[in-house]
């Protein structure tokens, strides 16, 4: 379901921090920027792993937290009106005959650009798979970490794994339309939101919904179809538990992904670039924040944010040659303002 | 100082400990294939290790935080901790873990 290709100059892989940051010193020189992200939000780690987390080490900010960072980065990037394409992953690139980057995303978005910087952190943020033997040959059949369509659930006897606002969100939201509702979780506690966990008990206590706490041991099932599911807990023992459908939330891990296929050289999973453009092996794409490596590399956001600040400076005479580069302070450029807005 | 690790084949790991530091960063450090994805911070659960039964009495409890996240770990046990969560001392020195599956 490809579209239409969008042209811009700059395609950012990753909407964290130095993503953000990038689209702003990019947008000082004249660099329209896309941004793709696996995450339904901007922030990256800020926002999925820390965002009520402490920051102490930003540069003149005593203490923020991710989620303040991440806000504060978008109102500083605003002026620029970057384009987000959320939930959606940088799957494949090749390059065009006219020698522009065309990144295909898993759901069919087409950007195409002269200059590809990724931004991707420790890779894209992918859910948690349960260590369960034999599971993989159940995944996309009768195992599910994500809902797409609630109607596929329809009618199913579902067991929903997990003590967060995912798990307990879909076993609310699937409760109607499913045969039966099993909530899987390892303790008689929940993280989720005050509300939920509430509805939850109520309709535990009307028996609508099953409740069990326990941990799933092992899968029974033949040919990808789940037959049932054998919980355990150390006073109970293990006991089966019949079911069509598992649904398992147990947050999201970082994986690099189609990235490592971008043919960057990779080194231990990281893309080296140089120090002066943070360029990686391939002209035209540049790496920058946690993904990438060079001697000395620190894993930190404001390192994140002076290789942005070089690296856009590269960017834009791979984007436009013939232009003539001039060196301005935002302090003292009535230029620089009004591309911020401000004068 | 020593801490003694079993990784998730099996294999036994003798690892230099160092005091004031987390047991996961003397476990990373000692190049053994802990995620600790969040790098200590106490927000992802891919620090999980089993702590030795012999060995449980002796560290602080689970902090109400620290439980929490293990719901986003797997195969959790009375004894499972997030070792990030674990500041090594003197009075830690030949504490056995194990990795726990991922």
């Amino acid at each position: 379901m490809s579209t239409q290709p969008i042209r811009t100059d700059v395609t950012i892989v990753g909407a964290g921090p130095c993503g953000l940051f990038a689209v702003f010193e990019l947008g000082l020189l004249d660099l329209k920027c896309h941004l793709v992200d696996i995450l339904d939000r901007p922030g990256g780690q800020c926002a999925e792993l820390y965002p009520e987390k402490p920051i102490y080490d930003i540069p003149a900010i005593s203490v923020c937290t991710g989620q303040e960072l991440t806000d504060k980065l978008m109102a500083q990037i605003t002026p620029f009106e970057p384009t987000f394409h959320l939930n959606q992953m940088a799957e494949s690139l090749e390059k065009t005959a006219d020698g522009w980057w065309r990144l295909t995303t898993d759901i069919g978005t087409v950007l195409e650009s002269k200059v590809l910087v990724i931004a991707a952190g420790g890779g894209s943020f992918v859910p948690k798979k349960p260590p369960i033997k034999g599971i993989e040959d159940f995944e996309g059949r009768s195992v599910f970490y994500a809902v797409r369509k609630m109607d596929q659930f329809r009618g199913k006897h579902l067991v929903i794994a997990g003590g967060g606002d995912s798990a307990l969100d879909w076993a609310l939201n699937l409760q109607p339309l499913a045969a039966s509702v099993t909530l899987v979780h390892r303790r008689d506690e929940f993280r989720a939101a005050p509300d939920s966990v509430n509805k939850m008990r109520a309709l535990v206590a009307e028996g609508q919904m099953r409740l069990e706490i326990a941990q799933i041991a092992s899968l029974e099932g033949a040919d990808g179809q789940l037959s049932g599911v054998v919980l355990k807990d150390k006073e109970r023992g293990e006991w089966p538990l019949a079911c069509d459908t598992l649904l398992a939330f147990y947050g999201l891990t970082m994986k690099l992904g189609p990235v490592a296929e971008f043919g960057l050289n990779l080194h231990e999973n990281l893309i080296p670039v140089d120090t002066e453009k943070f360029q990686s092996s391939t002209e035209g794409i540049f790496a920058i924040g946690d993904i990438n490596w060079y001697p000395g590399k620190l894993k930190l956001i404001l390192s994140g944010f002076h290789e942005a600040a070089l690296m856009a400076q590269a960017a834009v005479r791979v984007a436009y040659p013939e232009r003539k580069i001039r060196f301005q302070y935002t302090t003292s450029s009535t230029d620089l303002q009004q591309k911020l807005g401000v004068a | 100082m020593k801490i003694h690790v079993t990784d998730r084949e099996g294999g036994e790991h003798e690892v230099e400990a160092t005091n004031g530091w987390r047991v996961m960063e003397i476990i990373r450090d000692a190049g053994l294939p802990i995620t600790a994805e969040c790098g200590g911070a106490c927000a992802c659960a891919t620090c999980h290790v089993y702590v030795d039964p012999a060995w449980v009495a002796k560290l602080e409890e689970r902090g109400e935080e620290e439980n929490d996240m293990l719901d986003l770990a797997f195969e959790v046990q009375e004894n499972s901790r997030l070792s990030c969560q674990i500041m090594f001392d003197p009075s830690l020195d030949g504490l056995k873990v194990t990795l726990a599956p991922e």
